[in-house]
């Protein structure tokens, strides 16, 4: 029989899931968003079969129009996801690659409030990768380097390229990279800390998207939150899961 | 707009090729989101009408009246009563400030954090493009937010008629007394820019002609209440934007088509939109024309816009001037009261707003409010935080956007939009 599949077109990179009609994961596809993410988007439905498909991300608008499918904003798409995954759970944060999102929802588990980042990148995926660029350090190692340091330092730009040339500075001054690399954490957690609060105070959150991935960032935020973070199982997928699931009419 | 107005244009100053430039990108703005709308009233003909002509007809007009003696008086603000320009025999016109102009010029003068609002102000007369501007014979420019107020202080150097008003910031009895002198003082200026008197027979007129055009456009508001709604929020918004330079028994006439014809669409049953759609009401600051950035992402996204909490809106129209005065002392202190109630968000404290937002919500059956905020605008983004708390109190959705007349952002603002929708569904 064929599924139920969910496309989330992001800034950095584009997730396929398919899913039976009882929700259940038949199928896991990640690629580069690139500079075609229509042709990308292509390539990837070639290797699943399904029956209806729903798009999220911020390519969705072109996808409805090249593959005429329905659509569904990455707020709800998350939503749904998130809890799938935690069914009691009524705060999500999404930090994706070129934004991010705090969301709340009600018991039902619709959407109560949500909160986006502003225009810039400040508090996403992207200010993180290009600040262990700036540090030399791969993705992976700028979390762990991060919470192996020993000090703190204080970077106060939130802008990218402040940040970046804060960083610069730093390292020119001889300051221990690790420090640095926490510094950076910390600065993304209190942006999001503050998008947090204005739409929920209290329970778990479930964190989704790329940048849960990030253990740095998991244990930093339950830190400065004083709240249990939850990050599901591939948390990049969330997304698409989310779109597949609703693809699938399981609301 | 036909070759016909080009000597007018180059008479009047401006830059024609840059004003061509302005005229091709808001016609075919115009085209993409007014004319590509299905099952508009038939009666928003007229405004296509007004539109094709907005930088021709209408300033021919407005040159026809300076030659038979009238003056013009530009505004930018809800606040300086058309009534007493009227009354003086004079035209007021209230000048765009709805599109990025000449940002790189405007920015000698004004820093990059101002509202776009103030900067296109400027935009337009140092890009030479506005023609409504250059057939004013005064400007009033007025102390609202300290943007504006400390702008006019450079505005003065580029354009050689402006003059300010003062306007109070609380709403006590010493601010009523500072609109009143204020009000006055206005009426004199105007007064000797005309060499007409204002008399208790001309101000009378003048009243009932603009409380006749605030009387439409409220029939207006009233009549989108109906599900189906009868019209675009859109079309809405393009009418409250034309009320400002429109041949004032013209525009309450056209407007009273659209009435007659909506009261038929409601009998009927039918709508711009199909019935049971999201419906928002937008709060916030003034959307001049031409800025129809966000109404259009909302009713591309699936939701029908049903009022508009703002100065190009209920907020500047508003209650009426009473009538019953008969000398030209009691008439100043009967506007004087009609505009005293204008809740603006210069004044602190600004509570009525609050109340006008939860009733207009209630009035109109909106599912949810999308709180506008032009950035670097203090006041009304100030606001959209106590805003938006009361509004969830009372289990009213609220969506605060914070933007620009820049299309860089359309993207996350759709996002945000669509995500509200799916949120009041």
């Amino acid at each position: 029989m064929r599924g139920f599949a969910g496309i989330d077109i992001g800034s950095r990179s584009i997730e396929l899931v398919l899913v039976d009609d009882a929700g259940q994961v038949q199928q896991r596809l990640q690629a580069d968003t690139g500079f075609d993410p229509m042709a990308e988007a292509k390539r990837m439905l070639a290797q699943v079969e399904y029956q209806q498909i729903m798009a999220t991300g911020y390519g969705r608008n072109l996808f409805e129009i090249s593959f005429d499918a329905t659509t569904v904003t990455e707020i709800k798409a998350h939503a749904r996801g998130a809890r799938a995954c935690f069914p009691t759970a009524e705060t999500v944060l999404d930090i994706g690659g070129q934004d991010s999102k705090a969301i709340a929802l009600f018991a039902t588990g619709k959407v109560k409030k949500f909160e986006m980042n502003d225009r810039c990148a400040a508090g996403t995926g992207k200010f993180l990768e290009i600040m262990a660029k700036a540090l030399g350090f791969s993705l992976a190692e700028f979390s762990e380097q991060a919470l192996a340091a020993t000090s703190d330092i204080n970077i106060s730009s939130m802008c990218t390229v402040f940040a970046e040339s804060e960083v610069t500075s730093l390292i020119g001054r001889g300051q221990d990279r690790q420090a640095i690399a926490r510094g950076l954490h910390q600065s993304v957690v209190r942006r999001v800390k503050t998008m947090l609060n204005r739409v929920s105070t209290d329970g778990d959150i479930v964190f989704t998207g790329g940048v849960a991935n990030n253990a740095c960032m998991v244990q930093f935020l339950e830190e400065a939150l004083q709240r249990q973070v939850l990050v599901p199982p591939q948390p990049q997928f969330i997304g698409a899961y989310g779109a597949a699931l609703l693809a699938a009419g399981l609301d | 707009m036909s070759e016909n107005y080009r000597q007018m244009w180059t008479e009047l100053g401006l830059d024609l090729k840059a004003h061509d430039a302005l005229l091709g990108v808001l016609s075919e703005a115009y085209q993409n989101i007014f004319m590509a709308q299905d099952n508009r009233p038939e009666a928003m003909s007229y405004f296509d009408f007004v539109m094709s002509e907005v930088h021709g007809l209408r300033i021919k007009e407005l040159l026809d009246e300076k030659a038979a003696g009238r003056k013009i008086i530009g505004s930018y603000c809800v606040f300086v009563p058309e009534e007493i320009a009227l009354a003086a025999n004079a035209t007021l016109i209230g000048l765009c400030t709805g599109a990025d102009f000449a940002t790189e010029e405007v920015e000698k003068y004004l820093p990059r954090n101002t509202c776009a609002l103030i900067k296109s102000a400027f935009g337009f007369k140092l890009g030479r493009v506005c023609p409504y501007l250059e057939t004013t014979d005064m400007v009033v420019g007025e102390n609202t937010c300290d943007g504006k107020k400390k702008a006019y202080e450079s505005f003065k150097d580029i354009i050689n008629n402006l003059y300010v008003m003062d306007l109070p910031q609380v709403k006590s009895a010493n601010g009523k007394a500072l609109l009143k002198a204020e009000y006055v003082r206005f009426k004199e200026a105007a007064e000797q820019l005309t060499g007409v008197q204002v008399t208790a027979e001309s101000l009378q007129a003048a009243i009932k002609l603009v409380n006749a055009k605030r009387a439409a456009m409220q029939r207006l508001y009233q009549l989108r209440a109906a599900d189906p709604a009868p019209i675009s929020g859109l079309d809405a918004l393009l009418a409250n934007q034309v009320f400002f330079y429109d041949n004032p028994e013209r525009f309450t006439a056209s407007v009273n088509k659209i009435c007659d014809e909506l009261e038929q669409r409601i009998k009927d049953n039918t709508g711009a939109f199909p019935a049971k759609m999201p419906r928002i009401l937008v709060s916030g600051c003034p959307q001049a024309m031409p800025n129809w950035k966000l109404p259009a992402i909302i009713e591309t996204s699936g939701a029908v816009i049903v009022g508009e909490e703002s100065c190009v809106g209920e907020r500047g129209v508003r209650n009426l001037v009473d009538e019953s005065g008969t000398t030209v002392d009691e008439m100043l202190d009967a506007i004087v009261e009609r505009y005293f109630k204008v809740d603006c968000a210069i004044f602190t404290p600004n509570c009525d707003r609050l109340q006008h937002i939860e009733q207009m919500a209630k009035a109109y059956n909106a599912d949810g409010v999308i709180h506008y905020g032009l950035q670097f605008c203090t006041p009304y983004l100030m606001e959209s935080m106590p805003v938006q708390k009361a509004l969830e109190q009372k289990n009213i959705p609220c969506l605060r956007i914070e933007t620009d007349y820049s299309m860089e952002d359309m993207g996350q603002l759709k996002t945000r939009v669509e995500a509200f929708i799916e949120q009041l569904k």
